[in-house]
């Protein structure tokens, strides 16, 4: 939801990022409010899960260039583990497995952590049961998953379900939630986005990364942002994801050539 | 007074092997002559055996010559020690437990049961009406002609755990068998035998521990006998002094259609050695775990062989080792399909963690298929932390060392979680995490 007198979450300029040597984003702008729901659509290899990694602070990327402001902090100085605390949340498109470790155990440790560094209470065993078994309804999930390992064994749905559930206990400033639809049925997806929709608020905001439109249907978003060869080339309303779906990337990359053609025709003019 | 001791050998290298064998004559016979006969020709095999080298393929990464430089006594029985001394080392879900203090039997720490359907008992008190079984079983699965150590163990058997569970029984407690070691500079041989009939069930726990910090020499052999449809549980934890040496040997025979399910921890020893020969007949299924957990110069050696000598068997293999410090684990894991041992469905996979660069792994997997129509896999990993688990771990907020040590600590819990004693498994994963989280 777009507010009047929202404040400024993330603001990315100019950012550049490499792997392996490679330039994977070239030159991204992004803003983000609080109450806002954004969606990054775009072709594969265009940049998306990258661009998410880059902001959650994945090793494997560096960032050659631009700026991040998060919250008012330089993003790019924090640690993976700063940002988190100050607020970022990623959701994996490939969540780990964790054999040997509850799911419970990891939930409570992640949950502590950042109680700890709010200047809140820890919660006991018995205190985050209550806690986390509240949260699960939003998501439908059984108690069982608590006593399973973290991720093992889960289904593709089930994966997903625990980062919302972790989302939902960590209650970010900021939500990035990479690919969080691919691989769901039609009942999974509509779980897993009837618990972010519950999580969206006034102060916080929700970045979505996604391949498909689909997911659109259940969370709708306040922008839907076309990326393309490391770069954010369009944006637009709700309606824009319609229209990718409808007719496909190639338009808005012939869109953007013709435009810079008229550009370089005045420029010989 | 039936024995005779032929000439042993000298090597240079066979200081300690003459100070125990010059006592053998000594040992009180059994009353059993299968037992005097096991003794008598485990002494003559020695004669022809040496100690192993680095030069043997089955000692390629284990060189035991900081062993072989020490000499060792025979460990002195009638130790005072009390049950308040041990008792932190009983696991409350086992309520038959057999005591073995340096080698020999403490029956005051002892339970012992014998009834229609179950014997849990020491060799030399074994129920004469067993004998049969006894003499049956006892040294029919180890193979002492061609390794040093079980023969050793064999020349010198006195007391021995001995668990016979009759047909269609089902224990269903575990049963501890402990084997303290209190003396330096001493050598043990346990012994153990495990009989569980036909339809019989029952878990074993094997656990090795210490009272005191010095070395010395731990040689135990374990066999275990499943009849058609028996089901055995085999939890093995051997936590010896750091300074120790353990060497065990463990054989297992697998009857038609019988269940083996086996986890073995290496946590303690300077160096330790672990073989586990399982062989297996038609349809017969085992799981065979793992974890070495080691640090400082400690060196684990696992070496274990999975035999399916008939059609149908299924075995799953997860060996795992956590190595810190200058520590060296080494796996040597073969898996046999013989000829005619059609429809076998075989796993084995081995992963290691290396935490700093001074550790050091040497790993193994062999599989030799020699029929046709079998289902077989095998694989080993050496690494690090996994650097997208770490992120994942960072992403939520914890710190690297957290982040490192939760996953250090799920490697090797993914192996103790196997564990069905409660009590056992929370000792072992406070232990995993402690040695985890000092980074060893």
């Amino acid at each position: 939801m777009i507010y009047q007198d929202s404040k400024t979450i993330l603001e990315v300029r100019g950012l550049r990022a490499t792997v392996n040597g490679i330039e994977i984003l070239k030159g991204l702008d992004f803003t983000v409010k609080s109450g806002e729901v954004h969606a990054i659509m775009g072709p594969n290899g265009s940049g998306k899960s990258t661009f998410a990694k880059v902001l959650a602070g994945h090793s494997a990327y560096e960032v050659t260039a631009g700026t991040a402001l998060f919250e008012g902090c330089n993003l790019f100085e924090l640690e993976a583990e700063e940002r988190a605390r100050a607020g970022l949340f990623l959701g994996f498109q490939y969540p780990i497995e964790i054999p040997g470790v509850a799911n419970s155990q990891f939930l409570r440790l992640t949950y502590n952590t950042m109680q700890v560094q709010r200047g809140n209470e820890e919660l006991d065993p018995l205190e985050f049961d209550d806690l986390v078994r509240e949260k699960m309804k939003l998501l439908e999930m059984s108690p069982d998953f608590l006593d399973r390992s973290v991720n093992e064994g889960f289904s593709g749905g089930e994966k997903k379900r625990n980062e919302i559930l972790q989302m939902a206990l960590l209650e970010p400033r900021l939500g990035v939630l990479d690919e969080t639809d691919s691989g769901l049925d039609i009942d999974a997806l509509s779980i897993v986005a009837n618990g972010v929709n519950q999580l969206a608020n006034k102060n916080d905001a929700i970045v979505l990364v996604t391949h498909y439109q689909r997911l659109l249907n259940y969370i709708v978003p306040d922008f839907v942002h076309v990326m393309d060869a490391g770069r954010i080339t369009k944006t637009g309303g709700k309606d824009l994801a319609l229209e990718l779906e409808e007719r496909g990337y190639d338009w808005i990359a012939a869109e953007r050539q013709a435009a810079s053609e008229a550009m370089a025709g005045e420029v010989v003019a | 007074m039936m024995n005779t001791v032929t000439a042993i050998r000298p090597t240079p290298t066979s200081g300690f092997l003459e100070t125990l064998l010059a006592g053998q004559p000594m040992l009180p016979a059994s009353p059993l002559p299968s037992i005097n006969k096991l003794r008598t020709d485990a002494v003559d095999c020695l004669g022809g055996l040496t100690m192993p080298t680095k030069r043997d393929e089955a000692w390629r990464f284990t060189s035991i010559s900081p062993l072989t430089k020490l000499s060792f006594q025979p460990a002195r029985s009638a130790i005072s020690l009390q049950g308040a001394d041990v008792e932190h080392f009983y696991l409350e879900e086992a309520t038959t437990r057999l005591v073995f203090v340096d080698g020999f039997y403490a029956p005051h720490l002892s339970s012992m049961v014998s009834d229609g359907g179950v014997m849990i008992a020491n060799l030399p008190l074994a129920d004469a009406a067993r004998a049969s079984v006894i003499e049956s079983n006892l040294g029919r699965y180890v193979a002492v002609s061609n390794n040093l150590f079980a023969a050793l163990n064999t020349a010198l058997l006195h007391d021995a755990a001995l668990i016979v569970v009759a047909r269609n029984e089902v224990l269903s407690a575990p049963v501890q068998v402990l084997f303290i070691s209190t003396q330096a500079a001493v050598a043990s041989c346990p012994r153990c035998l495990v009989v569980a009939e036909s339809g019989s069930s029952m878990t074993l726990i094997e656990d090795y521990v210490s009272l005191q910090d010095d070395s010395y020499l731990i040689n135990p052999v374990t066999e275990i006998a499943l009849a058609d449809n028996a089901r055995v549980n085999h939890i093995r934890v051997q936590r010896d002094s750091a300074k120790a040496f353990h060497i065990s040997n463990c054989a297992v025979s697998l009857g038609r259609s019988s269940n083996y399910q086996s986890v073995s921890v290496a946590l303690g020893a300077q160096i330790s050695r672990y073989n586990l020969n399982v062989v297996m007949a038609e349809g017969a299924e085992c799981a065979v775990d793992g974890l070495a957990l080691i640090k400082d110069n400690q060196l684990a050696d696992t070496h274990t062989c999975i035999d399916h000598a008939q059609p149908h068997g299924v075995s799953h293999q997860l060996h795992k080792c956590i190595v810190g410090g200058k520590a060296h684990a080494v796996f040597n894991g073969n898996i046999m399909v013989r000829q005619g041992a059609q429809h076998t469905n075989s796993i084995q996979s081995n992963g290691n963690l290396l935490l700093t660069d001074k550790a050091q792994v040497d790993t193994k997997p062999q599989l030799e298929i020699f029929a046709d129509d079998v289902k077989c896999a095998h694989g080993a990993t050496i690494g690090q932390l996994d650097k997208d688990e770490l992120f994942y771990l960072k992403s939520r907020g914890l710190s690297d060392s957290v982040a490192r040590n939760l996953l250090t600590y799920a490697f090797g819990a993914e192996i103790i979680d196997r564990i069905p004693i409660p009590s056992l498994k929370h000792q072992l994963e406070q232990t995993v995490l402690e040695q985890t989280s000092r980074k060893l």
